[in-house]
């Protein structure tokens, strides 16, 4: 069994006690625990259930690696699921849950696919789920929806705050092993801009675990020294919790910090995304351990080696009293002799490998651990955790020699460098056989914005897998790294490291070499996702030889870890079913986050209020304190209508409409967009940007304007107002003014740049108010100052003047067909101006109204909205506004394109009024159907609803749409289609259907 | 994610303060066009792996239009310059050669 | 007129790191040819400041110049002397290309002060905020969040920064939440 040795670990402090529970039940562990260390110091070997067969599983790593610990942590606002228990860090009152059985961990019902394996192949689901159709949706799916999936999503808010930090840097070096300390060091005193990220709490990597010594002290005490000559450092950042996620294009770096997650109390920032612009980054990341595949090489018991030193050392949990040593390289050799010196028990070390006579294995020897070379191990015993081991004949085919028990069994199969941060922009491999590995290719490196090389892979990353190349290779990575980004300075000379030299390792991919069907159906690759040898060489047999098909067709490698202890091996079983070599094979993509990052990391400050931006004109305040019920147009919220009492919406927006039509309504509207465009060549750069003559405009009117693309469709609309001789100020509509703004800069900048024109967006230096209504002139000059009278200030006229003391301009233009003034004042007046014109108005009825009212008021008219009647699609012409094309004029954007073929066609859709028989209102987008079905068989259209409403003002439905000829044929009746009722009939009419003649506006 | 030196403010920006604008040197063609000249003035645009000019507004700062010539392949930037200009610099132009010979893209090579 | 609110009504925030509201600030955007000795002349007359090079801003309390592109700058003034101000341009450039306008109801400004004020606009911006790259004098164009900002440093501890009116209820409240986010530690501390 697992269990708390005497000893104390590197990490742990055994005084000091720590609470936490696991599926409900209370337990011990001690501060400087992973959660893994202290579920294993319970003997709670159990962690989880796979994922396809639901088979029991246990912890086999120590690290990031870790495929089957997986657990739901937290409660509530709280919840995370899939945490990894080998990097989550025990705190007082942490509470988890295992993953992915039912009903509980100890006896799963869907274990019972363990027993089905044989039917449950790779690519089952492609080849089962197929047939028959109908099935898919109603057994198949809910059946896989609910055996499928790790975790549980949250169901409450996250309650939690998530940062970004934005950071320039030199040098970024990834991992704070000795070798990413090292390149720090080198970096630091060259004078960089050094950042260095850490991705566990503590520094040092695997050398201190391994007995390394540097400069002649031992790995730690080297380690402590650095960290404090780099803290004291003021050009060096140092960062624990902290991982390098992903490299990207031109040094882009994300660093995923965890501040909270280690902590009881989890106040502040829980993870904050470091967002680094690296000149040059050194990925000093280290490298995993391979397992070995044998049959049952899954159950819960059989472990990393490395992972299994790693407990005894850092954490002082053994994790079992009988240790078998299965590997087939020196290394692992460490694991049983730090095992036999913890006073456990390692009954054998079998050894692959023919021969076995390194320093290592002659230490282990010393100690009287038996070494059996040239074997292998045929089957893990044992059903819910390991109770032995068979061993048989490497070379053979799984007859069993001899079987031995014990309850752990810590494997390895060899190193595979972290290559996936070097690899992640393009950095390109190359295999070393001798190591068998996958390392970086020096030669074929990711290049930045320069063309030259940015990253580097340093140390044990970089395929140096001992203390005295790595650590060298780290410091002159970090030096080589500080002089591509400038800083020459001598940094000194590079710490001497130094281990137990190893001899070669063998590579072995399967054990034994020719072990049965039956042995390689057990003998598992990707312990998350449940894929065997024999998936994989399956696969191979069934044509998919690219390791990126196996990979999809076998989920090899897509799990969550990403196949960080499988992808070598299963493609080293690839490779030797297809009779190639593994380098011919490849790899496939290595693509970022390293290990999964919370998506509120990514988000940051964006969450609740923050979420995105609201826009908020000077009046906002009053609208929300009096009723106001929003609606989104762009980033502004604009009030929809304002609700009174208990009346609901459309009763309001009725209220609002008959108001302004009778009496005198009030409309913020701010956020229209006002564009100054002012210079000698301004009238025309407008009559290029408008489709009518603005040039000739005369000073003080206004006049009505559209805008097209180059392609000929409509693109914004608003009233020009000549301000003086070289000035024009054009409204735009509110969504328009940034994009409008942005489109005649272009113009400006990039085409006509020889013109003499300049432009402000001068939208939110104004509050602007519509005063709306047959009392709208009586209202402002009882609050007196300027004339505005119809003589003085005639329709389609502007002023400068006084209203109530107030500087203004006052537009005489009309959106809703009434006697209506837009004036504007500065913004912030914006407020009293409004409180002003209420107070003032009380005597009149006034009443603010809000966008519905607006919109129903300007359909009773007949005015297009652009975004209703426009689509990105609709020419002037569709809308009938040919009055609006200047035919005077050579050029304006979008006149070649309405000269084509089709823009000029008689044949289009055009804009007509809609009024249904029974005065019912159209359903918004419905189609007018039309005779026959088209190529597809559907049924064809010949028009389509633009804007319908319920007109207050005429009591029934009103709507404009747009129809296959549709002005020739006025009086017709057509059918709209109505989702889920009969088609609803209209008559086409004339779009105006208040005030024809306009005489309410022109008053 | 690029980083993008701006030539009229002088910065190396972010690519999240910049606002890509398509391709540059574009002719613009007007009334009394061919419809072809006009076809390949809306729509037809190159679409290279490798060597390419293109538009960059930098939005989230001065506001101003530039010229960029970059690798869409290793996203090396040769160079940026002003949006006042029918063609790449000099300069640019050879760096170009230097690094991709026997390069090409539209008119220019 | 007395009436006149600014955006936020001087809203503060308290904390390690403050956020302030500065009430209203008199600014015009001036769009012509930088390098015009006249616009220079008017630039500086009105806010006694030096004509800020590109990519920096000279300020004096509530007055200043801010190099914005290469033929914009943004004129600071107290907010009663804008018709003012306008008119001496207008009387200064009389006769050459150029646009001066009044934008001061359209932007809000704030001060944030304290020892991290640096982390709290590098949680903000995609910018280098190291003291290397941002020091006093240098005005920077970019975003603060989802908004575009401008900012530059009064001193090693307070950054004075602009953005649009109708987004600074926004702005403030990244600020202060950013603020309240606590020190990172990652730049030296003026």
């Amino acid at each position: 069994m697992s269990t708390r040795l005497a000893r104390e670990g590197r990490f742990t402090n055994k005084s000091k006690a720590v609470s936490f529970t696991f599926n409900g039940k209370n337990l011990r562990g001690v501060e400087g625990d992973t959660l893994a260390s202290a579920l294993l110091a319970n003997d709670q070997m159990i962690v989880g259930r796979s994922f396809k067969y639901h088979r029991p599983r246990g912890v086999i790593a120590s690290g990031a690696e870790e495929p089957n610990g997986l657990v739901n942590l937290g409660k509530g606002a709280s919840f995370e699921p899939n945490a990894r228990v080998t990097t989550t860090e025990l705190f007082d009152g942490l509470s988890a849950t295992s993953q992915n059985h039912f009903p509980s961990l100890e006896f799963d019902v869907g274990a019972i696919n363990t027993h089905l394996s044989r039917f449950l192949p790779a690519g089952f689901y492609y080849k089962m789920f197929m047939f028959p159709r109908p099935f898919w949706k109603h057994v198949y799916e809910p059946f896989i929806r609910k055996s499928a999936g790790l975790g549980k999503a949250p169901k409450e808010r996250d309650e939690h705050t998530y940062e970004h930090f934005n950071i320039h840097a030199d040098v970024l070096v990834i991992g704070g092993g000795i070798a990413g300390l090292a390149a720090a060091l080198a970096a630091g005193r060259s004078g960089a801009r050094t950042v260095l990220m850490e991705q566990t709490a503590h520094w040092g990597g695997r050398a201190p675990v391994d007995g390394a010594t540097v400069d002649d002290i031992s790995a730690d005490e080297w380690v402590k020294a650095t960290v404090k000559t780099l803290e004291e450092m003021p050009n060096v950042t140092l960062r624990t919790r902290c991982m390098g996620a992903g490299v990207y294009d031109h040094g882009y770096v994300l660093g995923y910090e965890r501040l909270t997650d280690h902590l009881t109390q989890k106040d502040g920032t829980k993870h904050r995304l470091w967002r680094v612009r690296a000149k040059q980054v050194v990925t000093a990341t280290g490298a995993i351990e391979r397992p070995l595949s044998f049959a049952a090489n899954d159950l819960p018991g059989v472990v990393l080696a490395s992972a299994a030193r790693d407990y005894v050392v850092n954490f002082g949990v053994s994790l079992g009293d009988r240790t078998v040593v299965v590997t087939n390289n020196d290394d692992a050799y460490r694991t049983a002799i730090t095992l036999k010196e913890a006073g456990l028990d390692v009954p054998v070390i079998v050894d692959a490998r023919a021969h076995a006579d390194g320093d290592l294995p002659a230490q282990a020897r010393a100690l009287g651990i038996r070494v059996e070379t040239g074997k292998g191990i045929a089957k893990v015993k044992g059903s819910k955790r390991v109770t032995g081991v068979a061993i048989c004949a490497q070379a053979g085919e799984g007859a069993v020699l001899e079987e031995i028990s014990c309850d752990c069994v810590a494997m390895s199969g060899g190193w595979s460098p972290i290559v996936h941060l070097w690899s992640h922009c393009g950095g390109k491999l190359s295999w070393d056989p001798d190591q068998a590995m996958f390392r970086p290719d020096l030669d074929r490196p990711p290049t930045g914005a320069d063309g030259q090389p940015y990253v580097m892979a340093a140390g044990v990353a970089n395929g140096h897998l001992f203390t005295a190349e790595g650590i060298a290779d780290g410091f002159m990575a970090g030096r080589a790294a500080a002089k591509a980004a400038g800083h020459d300075k001598k940094p000194g000379q590079p710490p001497a490291g130094e281990d137990t030299p190893e001899n070669p390792l063998e590579p072995v991919w399967l054990m034994p070499q020719g072990a049965s069907y039956a042995l390689r159906s057990k003998a598992w690759l990707d312990f998350q996702n449940d894929v065997k040898v024999s998936d994989v060489q399956l696969a191979a047999q069934e044509g998919f030889e690219s390791v990126e098909h196996a990979k999809r067709y076998t989920t090899l490698g897509m799990a969550t870890d990403q196949g960080k202890i499988s992808n070598i091996n299963g493609l080293a079983i690839l490779a030797d079913q297809l009779g190639a070599e593994i380098p011919d094979v490849g790899t496939t993509t290595f693509r970022p986050p390293y290990t999964p990052i919370s998506m509120a990391s990514i988000a940051g400050p964006a969450q609740r209020e923050l979420f995105q931006p609201v826009r908020k004109t000077p009046m906002s305040d009053w609208h929300t304190a009096n009723g106001a019920f929003y609606e989104p147009v762009g980033q502004w919220r604009r009030p929809y209508a304002y609700l009174r009492g208990s009346e609901t919406v459309h009763e309001a927006v009725n209220r609002e409409v008959v108001n302004a039509r009778t009496n005198i309504g009030l409309l913020d509207a701010s956020t229209l967009g006002k564009l100054i465009v002012s210079g000698p060549d301004a009238g025309k750069f407008l009559d290029m940007m408008y489709t009518n003559m603005m040039s000739t405009l005369p000073v003080g009117k206004c006049r009505y304007g559209l805008m097209c693309t180059e392609n000929g469709f409509l693109s914004d609309d608003g009233v020009v107002a000549r301000i003086d001789e070289d000035s024009w100020l054009c409204h735009t509509t509110t969504g328009g003014a940034e994009r409008i703004h942005g489109w005649m800069e272009d113009w400006l900048q990039c085409e006509w740049w020889d013109w003499k024109v300049y432009v402000a967006n001068v939208t939110e230096q104004y509050a602007q108010v519509a005063v709306v209504g047959p009392h709208a002139r009586k209202l402002l000059e009882k609050m007196g100052g300027m004339d505005v009278s119809k003589e003085t200030l005639p329709f389609m006229q502007w002023a400068n003047g006084t209203i109530g003391g107030f500087d203004t301009r006052v537009y005489r233009i009309s959106f809703s067909g009434e006697l209506s003034y837009e004036i504007a004042v500065p913004a912030s007046q914006g407020r009293a101006f409004w409180d002003a014109l209420l107070d003032a108005g009380e005597e009149f009825g006034i009443m603010p109204y809000g966008t519905e009212a607006l919109h129903i008021m300007r359909a009773e008219k007949g005015f297009i909205m652009i975004g209703d009647e426009t689509d990105g699609t609709i020419i002037p012409q569709d809308l009938n506004l040919q009055w609006a094309l200047s035919k005077k004029k050579e050029d304006y954007l979008g006149k070649r394109a309405h000269s084509r073929s089709h823009m000029a066609s008689a044949d289009r859709w055009k804009l007509v009024g809609l009024e249904t028989l029974d005065g019912s209102v159209l359903p918004d987008g419905a189609y007018a159907i039309a005779d026959g079905v088209n190529a597809n068989g559907q049924g064809n259209t010949q028009g389509r609803v633009t804007s319908t409403y319920h007109s207050p003002t005429l009591k029934k439905g009103i709507a404009m749409g747009i129809v296959h000829k549709g002005p020739d044929r006025m009086g017709e009746v057509l059918s709209f289609t109505n989702i889920g009722g009969e088609p609803i009939k209209a008559r086409i009419v004339d779009p105006v259907f208040y005030d024809k003649e306009g005489e309410k506006q022109n008053v | 994610m690029l980083t993008l030196h701006c030539p009229n403010c002088g910065r190396d920006v972010d690519e999240t303060d910049l606002h890509g604008g398509g391709e540059a040197h574009l002719k613009r063609f007007g009334p009394g066009s061919s419809d072809k000249e006009f076809e390949d003035y809306l729509f037809m645009r190159e679409n290279p792996k490798g060597v390419h000019f293109e538009r960059w507004h930098h939005s989230f700062g001065c506001g101003k239009w530039f010229l960029a010539a970059r690798c869409t392949n290793t996203l090396e930037v040769f160079g940026t310059y002003p949006a006042q200009t029918l063609e790449p610099p000099k300069e640019i132009m050879d760096k170009i050669s230097g690094a991709r010979p026997g390069w090409s893209w539209g008119a220019f090579k | 007129m007395s009436n006149a609110v600014s955006a936020l009504d001087g809203r503060t925030s308290a904390g390690d790191v403050t956020v302030c509201e500065d009430g209203l600030r008199g600014m015009i955007t001036l769009r012509g040819d930088l390098a015009n000795t006249k616009l220079k002349a008017v630039c500086t007359g009105l806010t006694g400041v030096d004509f800020p090079a590109q990519g920096h801003a000279n300020c004096v309390g509530q007055q200043g110049l801010a190099w914005m592109s290469p033929d914009e700058v943004l004129v600071m003034v107290h907010h009663d002397k804008v018709a003012d101000a306008l008119e001496k341009i207008a009387k200064a450039l009389k006769g050459q290309h150029h646009l001066a306008v009044n934008v001061s109801d359209a932007r809000a400004v704030m001060i944030v002060e304290g020892p991290y004020v640096r982390d709290v606009f590098a949680k903000l911006a995609p910018v280098d905020l190291h003291p290397d790259a941002f020091a006093p004098g240098t005005f920077l164009r970019s975003r603060l969040g989802q908004v575009a900002a401008a900012f530059w440093m009064r001193d090693a501890q307070s950054i004075e920064v602009i953005c649009f009116r109708s987004v600074a209820d926004y702005a403030f409240a990244l600020l202060e939440a950013a603020a309240k986010g606590g020190r990172v530690g990652h730049f030296p501390e003026g």
